[in-house]
C-alpha cells in the first residue's frame, strides 16, 4: 500500500530530518516500493522462533572499572560547532 | 613524476604482494622511504581518474615510512612494517580528517585511533590515505559519496562497487597492496570482486569496531583487500582479535592464518547452495563460477552441488529493515551540536536540527533513515523489525545446518559484474539486488570472502567462500589453494593513463 506525503512527513520529523516538498514526494514513492518488497517476509513461519538481535549471543561481557585519563577537552571542543570557553553552544531548547 | 621521483625498480616492487615488499624491505633492496614515495607517487597521479581517495595522508605516511626503516634496521620488523596501506574513510584515524563521505563530516578530526588503524600503527604500516566509500558506507557502487566519484581501474565508465569502493580500486589498480573496508552487506566482498581483487569479511566479532563509524551495528566487520590470499591473511592477522573496547569481539584464540596454508584443499567438504544462483544473475559470471567450482572439484575437494538453504530469498527485506533500523539509531547523534555540519540560520533548536540533517545527510542516507525510522515506529514495530529479526534466526540456523556436514559454501559474490555508473542511481532496489548473495552472510555473522575466479565481457568475475564462525582460517586456505592451481588473482587491468613512472 502507497505510503501517503502525511505519512512521510511525519516519519520525517521522528526523524529530525528536514525534507524539501519534492524529497518529501520522491521518498514516497521510493519507499512504498522497498516497504512493497518487504511483503515478501510473510511467506515465512515465524510461530514460535524466538529474535536474533545479535549472531553469537555474546552476552554480559565485563571489565575492571578503573579509573583512567579521559579526553583531551580542547581536542574534543575543536571538532564543536559552536563553543564558549570549555563548553559546547547551543540554541534555547525551551522558548 | 619528475625525473627525481622513484626509479622503475621501486615502483616494480610496489607491484608485488606485500609479502614480498616486506622481504625486500628486511633484505634491504630498498627502504621503506622509498616504498612510501613510490605509492604516494601512483596513488596520486592515479587519482584524477581513479578518484580512489578522499584524503592523502602525504606528511604522516613519509613519517610512519621513517621510523619503519629505523625499525626494520634495528632488527625490530614485522611483517607489515614499512608497507603501504589505505584506510577506508569510515575508520577513525587521530588527527586525520575522517569523513564517512558525508558533508555531515566535512572538516571532522578525530580525537582517537580506531582499534585496527591502532594495531596496525604499531605493526609499522604507512598510510597513505583514506578511501572513498558510500556516504556512512550505505551503498554498493560508491556512487553515494559526497566528495568524489570512484571509478573501476578495468573499465573507468563503471562503478567499483561498494560500499568500499576507494579501497578495492586502489589495491586493484597497484596503488598499494593492501587497504582496510568495512562490510555491513557485501561492502566488502562486491568491491572485490568488481575489481578483481581478494576480499574478505571476518566472522561477527572477530575484529573490533571501537572506532569505526557506525552503521550497522549488528552487521558490520572490518577486512582486508589484497591482491592475494597470503597478504589477506597478513592483514586480517593484525587486525583479528579481543578488544576491551568493544565488547562485542569475541573471546576465541586467533590462529596463524599462514600455517594452515600447506593442509591444502583434499578431502574439503564443500557445498554449493543453489538458491544463491538468483535469478537475473548474469551466464558469464554464472560459468566462471561453474568453473571455480569444478577447479576445486578437480583438486580433491569433495563437491556437494545439492546443498539448500531457502531462507536466501528472505535476506534482501531482512536486511533492509534491520540495516536502516540500526542506522538510523546510530545517525541519531548527528545533530550539528557536538561536531560536523551545523546549520546556523533557523528560528528555533529542532529547526536547525532538521535543517542540519536534511542538508548534511544525503539520499541514500536519508532514505534508510527513513526505511528505519518507519520499520521502528509504533504500529509498525511487530510487522518489520521484529519479523525481520526472527527470520534471521531461520537465516542463522539454515548457514549452521548447511555447513553442519559441509567445511565451506562456495557462491557467486555479486550476480552481475561491474555495471556503469549511473545505471543504478535511481532505482535503490535495482542497486540493492547487487548484494543478494552477501547479505546473508551478514545477517548469520558468518565469515565470507571474495576470491577473482575470471571474466565476463572483459570484466572480472568474484567466488564466494563462506565458512563456519571464526574458520577464517578454513577460507584463506581454500583462496591460497585455488590461488595456486588458477592465476586469475594475478590479472592486472590496463595501466592508467595517468599512472606516472613505473605502473
Amino acid at each position: 500500500m502507497p505510503l501517503t506525503a502525511d505519512e512521510v512527513r511525519h516519519i520525517a520529523r521522528l526523524a529530525r530530518l528536514g525534507l524539501s516538498p519534492e524529497e518529501v514526494e520522491r521518498f514516497r514513492d521510493q519507499l512504498s516500493t522497498i516497504l512493497d518488497h518487504f511483503q515478501g517476509l510473510n511467506a515465512f513461519d515465524t510461530e514460535g522462533v524466538p529474535p536474533t538481535a545479535q549472531s553469537f549471543d555474546l552476552t554480559n561481557v565485563e571489565r575492571d572499572d578503573r579509573a583512567r585519563p579521559s579526553a583531551d577537552r580542547s581536542e574534543v571542543l575543536a571538532n564543536a560547532p559552536r563553543t564558549e570557553g570549555a563548553y559546547v553552544r547551543v540554541r534555547a531548547v525551551l522558548d | 613524476m619528475s625525473s627525481s621521483g622513484p626509479s622503475a625498480d621501486v615502483f616494480a616492487v610496489l607491484d608485488l604482494p606485500a609479502h614480498e615488499q616486506a622481504a625486500r624491505l628486511r633484505a634491504g633492496d630498498l627502504t621503506a622511504r622509498q616504498l612510501a614515495e613510490a605509492a604516494l607517487a601512483r596513488v596520486h597521479a592515479q587519482d584524477a581518474s581513479l578518484g580512489a581517495y578522499i584524503t592523502f595522508m602525504d606528511e604522516e605516511a613519509l613519517a610512519q615510512a621513517d621510523e619503519a626503516d629505523a625499525r626494520l634496521r634495528s632488527g625490530n620488523a614485522g611483517p607489515l612494517t614499512g608497507i603501504p596501506i589505505g584506510v577506508k574513510d569510515l575508520l577513525s584515524t587521530k588527527g586525520t580528517l575522517t569523513t564517512a563521505a558525508s558533508r555531515m563530516l566535512e572538516g571532522f578530526r578525530p580525537i582517537i585511533d580506531c582499534t585496527v588503524v591502532a594495531r596496525l600503527r604499531e605493526a609499522g604500516a604507512v598510510f597513505v590515505g583514506k578511501t572513498n566509500l558510500d556516504e556512512f558506507a550505505m551503498g554498493s557502487s560508491t556512487e553515494h559519496s559526497a566528495f568524489a566519484q570512484t571509478h573501476n581501474p578495468w573499465d573507468l565508465a563503471r562503478v567499483p562497487g561498494g560500499s568500499s569502493g576507494g579501497s578495492a580500486a586502489t589495491v586493484a589498480a597497484g596503488g598499494v597492496p593492501l587497504s582496510l573496508g568495512t562490510d555491513t552487506g557485501g561492502s566488502i566482498r562486491q568491491p572485490a570482486a568488481l575489481c578483481g581483487i581478494l576480499g574478505l569479511k571476518p566472522t561477527y566479532g572477530r575484529v573490533s569496531r571501537f572506532g569505526v563509524i557506525a552503521f550497522a551495528s549488528s552487521l558490520e566487520q572490518v577486512g582486508p583487500f589484497g591482491r592475494d590470499a597470503e597478504d589477506v591473511a597478513l592483514l586480517l592477522q593484525a587486525i583479528a582479535g579481543l578488544d576491551p573496547n568493544d565488547a562485542t569481539t569475541a573471546p576465541v584464540p586467533v590462529p596463524d592464518y599462514r600455517e594452515e596454508f600447506a593442509r591444502g584443499i583434499e578431502g574439503l567438504r564443500v557445498g554449493v547452495p543453489r538458491d544463491f544462483f538468483v535469478e537475473g544473475m548474469e551466464d558469464g559470471v554464472r560459468q566462471a563460477v561453474e568453473d571455480a567450482i569444478a577447479v576445486f572439484e578437480r583438486n580433491g575437494a569433495v563437491v556437494d552441488r545439492d546443498v539448500a538453504l531457502p531462507t536466501v530469498s528472505a535476506a534482501l527485506p531482512v536486511y533492509y529493515i534491520i540495516a536502516p533500523s540500526e542506522a538510523s539509531a546510530n545517525l541519531a547523534r548527528y545533530d550539528g551540536v557536538k561536531y560536523g555540519f551545523s546549520y546556523h540560520d533557523a528560528a528555533s533548536m529542532w529547526e536547525e536540527m532538521e535543517q542540519t540533517r536534511g542538508r548534511g545527510f544525503g539520499d541514500e542516507v536519508k532514505r534508510r533513515i527513513m526505511i528505519g525510522t518507519y520499520a521502528l515506529s509504533a504500529g509498525y514495530y511487530d510487522a518489520y523489525y521484529l519479523k525481520a529479526q526472527k527470520v534471521r534466526t531461520l537465516i542463522r540456523r539454515d548457514f549452521d545446518a548447511a555447513l553442519s556436514n559441509h567445511d565451506l559454501l562456495l557462491t557467486p559474490t555479486a550476480p552481475t559484474v561491474a555495471f556503469r555508473l549511473g545505471a543504478k542511481t535511481d532505482d535503490p532496489l535495482a542497486m540493492y539486488l547487487n548484494d543478494l548473495c552477501t547479505l546473508p552472510v551478514n545477517i548469520a555473522g558468518n565469515p565470507g570472502m571474495s576470491v577473482p575466479c575470471g571474466f565476463s565481457e572483459g570484466l572480472p568475475v568474484g567466488l564466494q567462500l563462506i565458512g563456519r564462525p571464526f574458520e577464517e582460517a578454513t577460507l584463506l586456505r581454500a583462496a591460497h589453494a585455488y590461488g595456486t592451481f588458477t592465476d586469475w588473482h594475478l590479472r592486472r587491468p590496463p595501466a592508467l593513463a595517468s599512472d606516472g613512472a613505473g605502473a
